[in-house]
């Protein structure tokens, strides 16, 4: 069996995650105090490829980075680089794909937190960066880390949107949900099936993971409270 | 020279801030004292540098920190104002350690630790560094506060309803606690609450706060002995005002109890109201006397209702205005009298607070509420 797609999914999931976990606290943190008007309109354009079908993204994606078209065309011409049907172009994908669920709960997370931490540590002369790294992060850890887990196991599931942007090419392109469909679609059954079987695992993992993570700071919790 | 002025106004919705004080000793504990609403907490976060106010001025040891027509706003980094948060506001994820040497001064790693430890050493902490907060009791959450506000060594400390999560003995504790501390404290303090109580034990002087305006600055004692407004006369714990008008010579005709009384106090223009503290009228059953014996300030009353409180026995009487008074005295002094229906109350002219109304009447209405839904529901005694 050729592991080729476990890999490319794997690196594609995880450097996805890096970028929407960097985008996706940013942008939670500037939505979480903008003025209610602004916040109404970020929020729907944020959290809109959530409810998109991937197709739609993948359309989207493709009229702005494929090589005739203005994006595309331009990093075409000035780094020489194709943006569309390389195993990169399926991080453009799940980027967006995935960004809504890290967005959504660091958003939640950070409305929950209470400013008077952040107003103190002002206060005692400590600049914002070190507030919302040191202070604001910490005391949102657990929604950071559900929203990451979460884009993680979409990225990695993705299909719809990859397999417009990036295709799938044996060996190149391929990932294990696009690799799942063409081996059904050929006939291949039993390699499907295997396939089938790595996913499953994964998620499993995943999900096993996170719960741990949940009951481990929640037990945490309870020890703070009860001493 | 002044510690601190502060002149601001600010807008919020309907509601609008226009506080102005001033802290004239490097030692004095300054109140801010109102009910629940009033601006207190706004106007401390504007002094911090939280919130910035619409216009005015905010000057600590001769440091501008805010000035709204110079365009000086400083960032609360700059402001170095300590501020005691109602929940004390520790870093939760941090131990006791952490915290204090987050604040703390100092140009070199080694300094600040150091100064850390011995804030924490000062404040009692020894052998909880590595708690978390939620580890602590709340007596040593708010040490823990304290030496991360101290260790930043701030020019000024703000104090925001500091014992408003606790009660009973733990919060008689710390406040004898917090007192030492900031008496040790070299630079002013501003405490916000709105407990008289708490602000005559632990402040010297006091800034009443009414729906957002500030009254003059006094010093407890002034503010107990004889309130100006009726804000003040209401927040210090009176529990009788009526509305009044100067009806002759320190005479002052009091509407809603149907009677002129006499006053030995200096009556100011523009007097609105009158108060008598509950504890201070001398009471006599009506038939014991003859009213013309007892002088002037003699209240006729009906007994409405009697109530048994812990230490004292608080009486309900309607006078002849309408309004109900209230009288608070030992129990043994309520038995003697025999529990009459008829009650003559006298105040003694030195008793008779004449007070000014700033703003509306909304504070006097709520207190006459207050008086009605005790004395009324009953009259089976």
């Amino acid at each position: 069996m050729d592991w080729y797609p476990l890999l490319n999914s794997l690196r594609i999931a995880a450097i996805s995650t890096v970028v929407v976990y960097l985008l996706g606290i940013w942008l939670a943190d500037v939505v979480a105090r903008a003025p209610r008007v602004v916040k109404g309109i970020l929020d729907v354009v944020l959290t809109l490829p959530l409810v998109l079908p991937p197709t739609v993204v993948g359309y989207l994606l493709l009229v702005l980075l494929g090589p005739r078209r203005p994006i595309g065309a331009w990093v075409m011409g000035v780094f020489g680089v194709r943006l569309t049907m390389t195993w990169c172009s399926a991080i453009f994908a799940t980027v967006v794909v995935s960004f809504p669920l890290m967005y959504r709960t660091a958003r939640g997370a950070f409305e929950s937190f209470d400013q008077s931490l952040a107003d103190a540590g002002r206060t005692l002369g400590k600049s914002n960066v070190w507030v919302f790294w040191r202070v604001k992060m910490p005391a949102c850890r657990q929604g950071i880390i559900a929203g990451s887990v979460l884009a993680f196991a979409r990225a990695l599931g993705e299909y719809g949107a990859t397999s417009m942007v990036a295709g799938y090419t044996p060996g190149a392109t391929a990932t294990i949900s696009t690799t799942v469909y063409q081996l059904w679609r050929t006939g291949e059954d039993g390699l499907a099936f295997q396939w089938v079987l790595v996913n499953l695992a994964i998620s499993a993992v995943v999900l096993l993971a996170m719960n741990m993570l949940e009951a481990r700071s929640r037990s945490a919790r309870v020890r703070g409270s009860a001493a | 020279m002044t510690v601190l002025e502060v002149d601001i106004t600010k807008r919020l919705g309907s509601f609008s801030l226009d506080v102005s004080f001033s802290i004239e000793r490097p030692d004095e504990i300054m109140a801010l004292l109102g009910p629940s609403g009033c601006g207190k907490s706004m106007t401390l976060k504007c002094i911090a540098g939280i919130e910035r106010p619409d216009a005015g001025r905010i000057v600590l040891g001769g440091r501008t920190l805010f000035d709204s027509s110079a365009h000086i706003n400083l960032p609360p980094q700059q402001r170095h104002v300590g501020y005691l948060f109602q929940s004390y506001a520790l870093f939760p994820t941090m131990t006791v350690e952490q915290n204090v040497r987050a604040g703390a001064a100092g140009s070199t790693r080694e300094e600040r630790a150091e100064r850390a430890a011995r804030e924490i050493a000062a404040m009692r902490l020894g052998g909880l560094e590595h708690h978390k907060p939620a580890q602590l009791s709340g007596g040593q959450q708010q040490r823990c506060a304290m030496a991360r506000i101290l260790a930043s060594n701030p020019k000024l400390i703000l104090l925001d309803e500091p014992f408003s999560a606790l009660d009973g003995y733990l919060r008689w504790q710390l406040e004898l606690e917090l007192t030492d501390v900031l008496r040790g404290f070299p630079g002013g303090a501003v405490y916000v609450s709105h407990n008289r109580d708490e602000v005559y034990r632990m402040c010297d002087t006091v800034c009443v706060l009414d729906c957002g305006r500030s009254d003059a600055k006094v010093s407890v004692h002034e503010l107990f002995a004889s309130p100006a407004t009726l804000a003040a006369a209401l927040i210090s714990g009176c529990k009788n005002v009526s509305r009044a008008h100067v009806a002759g010579p320190g005479l002052l005709a009091c509407e809603d109890w149907g009677v002129a009384l006499r006053t030995s106090l200096p009556v100011p223009e523009g007097v609105t109201h009158v108060g008598i503290r509950a504890h201070y009228f001398e009471a006599h059953a009506a038939g014991d006397v003859a009213a013309g014996a007892l002088g002037g300030n003699a209240i006729p009353c009906t007994v409405e209702r009697v109530i048994d409180s812990t230490f004292s026995t608080i009486v309900m009487a309607r006078t002849p205005g309408g309004a109900l008074l209230r009288y608070e005295c030992e129990k043994g002094a309520w038995a003697a009298l025999g529990n009459p229906a008829q009650l003559v109350l006298v105040a003694p002219p030195q008793t008779v607070m004449p007070l000014v109304s700033a703003s509306n009447d909304k504070m006097n209405d709520t207190i006459a509420m207050d008086n009605e839904e005790i004395g009324g529901a009953s009259h089976a005694r």
